[in-house]
């Protein structure tokens, strides 16, 4: 299932996303195609052997052999201040995946979707929206917890695509500081907002959280909370180092 | 040959001997879970061991407070690349456990509340490798980190150590788990680097 080698891979193109979050779009050697939630581990090797490894999720759609993550750089890191400042374009790394099978959405699935991201936990699900797009009519709907609005990854992009698409719903919530028109005070996601912006239990949506622990433990408890099965609530969460 | 990336160096840390290929040290203890977490009070949690003939041997929370526990330090290795040394749990050995059951099964599938399961050989389970484990770092397990009880079994990816244990199968013929259907390795040996299958 998993084909083991390493690919090399070429940087081609890297996007700022955040002041933080840096999309970078790599080009491996036959890639096999992924699904939208499946993450890719990339792995630097210094000049004298030394290597890192880490695991990115995919930011966007299979696209022949070119592969987007977006890195968010986290202060003191081995691996992401190298990938989101050094990294250069030619820059040759190396990818093996796709990975994991559980946290993916296929557009078979007819059901209502609710995507919730907390910072970062946007890219796997981000990868779904973008992949919908084009396939599936599954309505879909995104609540994206955020300290401000600096922080929010691919905002233009959801904007946009939240205003073409009616099948596509997008929420922000603000913890820190929310922007100056917005009616709801900054705070944490709370189950008014899951209420107001995800799906009720009868809808039997699928329910994709990602996000630091804290937050997808909280979250997770909601909607438990208000009535969703489960087995219908997938969760990745990333947390540590 | 690997490829060289261009100016990377890494950082390096003073305990790579303890470290298995391809882990990095982190002093957090991450969690990794495929749902919500489960909220299981012990006087609802249960230990069942089923052999391959049928026969259930059964441990409530009070049977298991009743027998021997061990305080065992160990180091923990998780397939997503973090390792974390020197963990303190406290736990009954899988050899108390299975010391009275009859079985010639090779196998055991590991069953947690909320669905999730994991298989591992049944020498693996046995001889002070795997514990149920209810303390860590001298306090009662929380349930994100699998509470009131988990399975530990420190010597294979984390994977392996099911998060809110309720049973174990013992099985003549292996039966993959959770993440074993999904890619992972049958085994998961962090020190011969297991991590997918084919590895």
């Amino acid at each position: 299932m998993v084909r083991s080698a390493w690919r090399p891979a070429a940087l081609v193109d890297r996007r700022p996303e955040t002041a933080t979050a840096t999309t970078l779009v790599l080009q491996a050697q036959d890639w096999p195609g992924h699904l939208p939630g499946q993450h890719v581990d990339v792995r630097l090797t210094a000049e004298d052997g030394y290597q890192a490894s880490r695991s990115y999720s995919i930011a966007a759609p299979t696209d022949g052999d070119r592969i987007e993550v977006t890195v968010q750089r986290l202060e003191n890191g081995e691996v992401s201040p190298f990938l989101a400042d050094d990294l250069a374009v030619d820059d040759e790394v190396e990818l093996r995946g796709p990975l994991g099978g559980w946290f993916v959405w296929r557009p078979e699935q007819r059901e209502p979707v609710l995507l919730v991201a907390g910072g970062s936990g946007i890219v796997p699900l981000m990868s779904m929206i973008r992949v919908r797009a084009g396939t599936s009519r599954a309505p879909f709907r995104l609540i994206y917890s955020v300290r401000s609005p600096a922080d929010r990854i691919y905002a233009a992009e959801l904007r946009r695509r939240s205003a073409e698409d009616g099948g596509l719903d997008v929420a922000w919530v603000h913890t820190r500081v929310a922007p100056e028109n917005d009616p709801r005070p900054p705070g944490r996601l709370t189950p008014d907002d899951l209420a107001a912006h995800g799906w009720p239990p009868d809808f039997e949506p699928t329910v994709y959280v990602c996000g630091p622990t804290g937050f997808v433990e909280s979250v997770a408890a909601m909607l438990l909370a208000t009535g969703h099965d489960a087995t219908r609530i997938r969760t990745e969460r990333f947390g540590g180092a | 040959m690997p490829i060289i990336t261009r100016g990377f160096r890494g950082h390096r840390s003073g305990d790579d001997e303890r470290l298995p290929p391809g882990q990095y040290l982190t002093h957090d203890f991450p969690v990794l879970s495929t749902g919500p977490t489960p909220l299981i009070p012990p006087e609802e949690w249960s230990f069942t061991v089923t052999t391959e003939t049928g026969v259930r041997h059964e441990w409530s929370w009070t049977d298991l407070m009743t027998l021997p526990a061990e305080e065992v330090t160990v180091d923990l290795h998780c397939v997503t690349r973090w390792s974390k040394l020197d963990t303190a749990w406290r736990g009954v050995s899988l050899d108390v456990l299975l010391e009275d059951v009859e079985t010639v099964a090779d196998y055991a599938l590991v069953h947690s509340h909320g669905g999730y399961t994991t298989n591992l050989p049944l020498e693996d389970l046995l001889d002070g490798q795997a514990w149920v484990a209810f303390e860590y770092d001298g306090d009662a397990l929380t349930s994100e980190h699998g509470g009131p009880a988990r399975l530990l079994v420190p010597h294979l990816y984390l994977w392996k150590s099911a998060k809110w244990v309720r049973g174990i199968d013992l099985l003549l013929e292996d039966d993959p788990g959770f993440w074993e259907q999904l890619g992972y390795h049958e085994y998961g040996d962090p020190w011969r680097e297991q991590r997918y299958q084919g590895d």
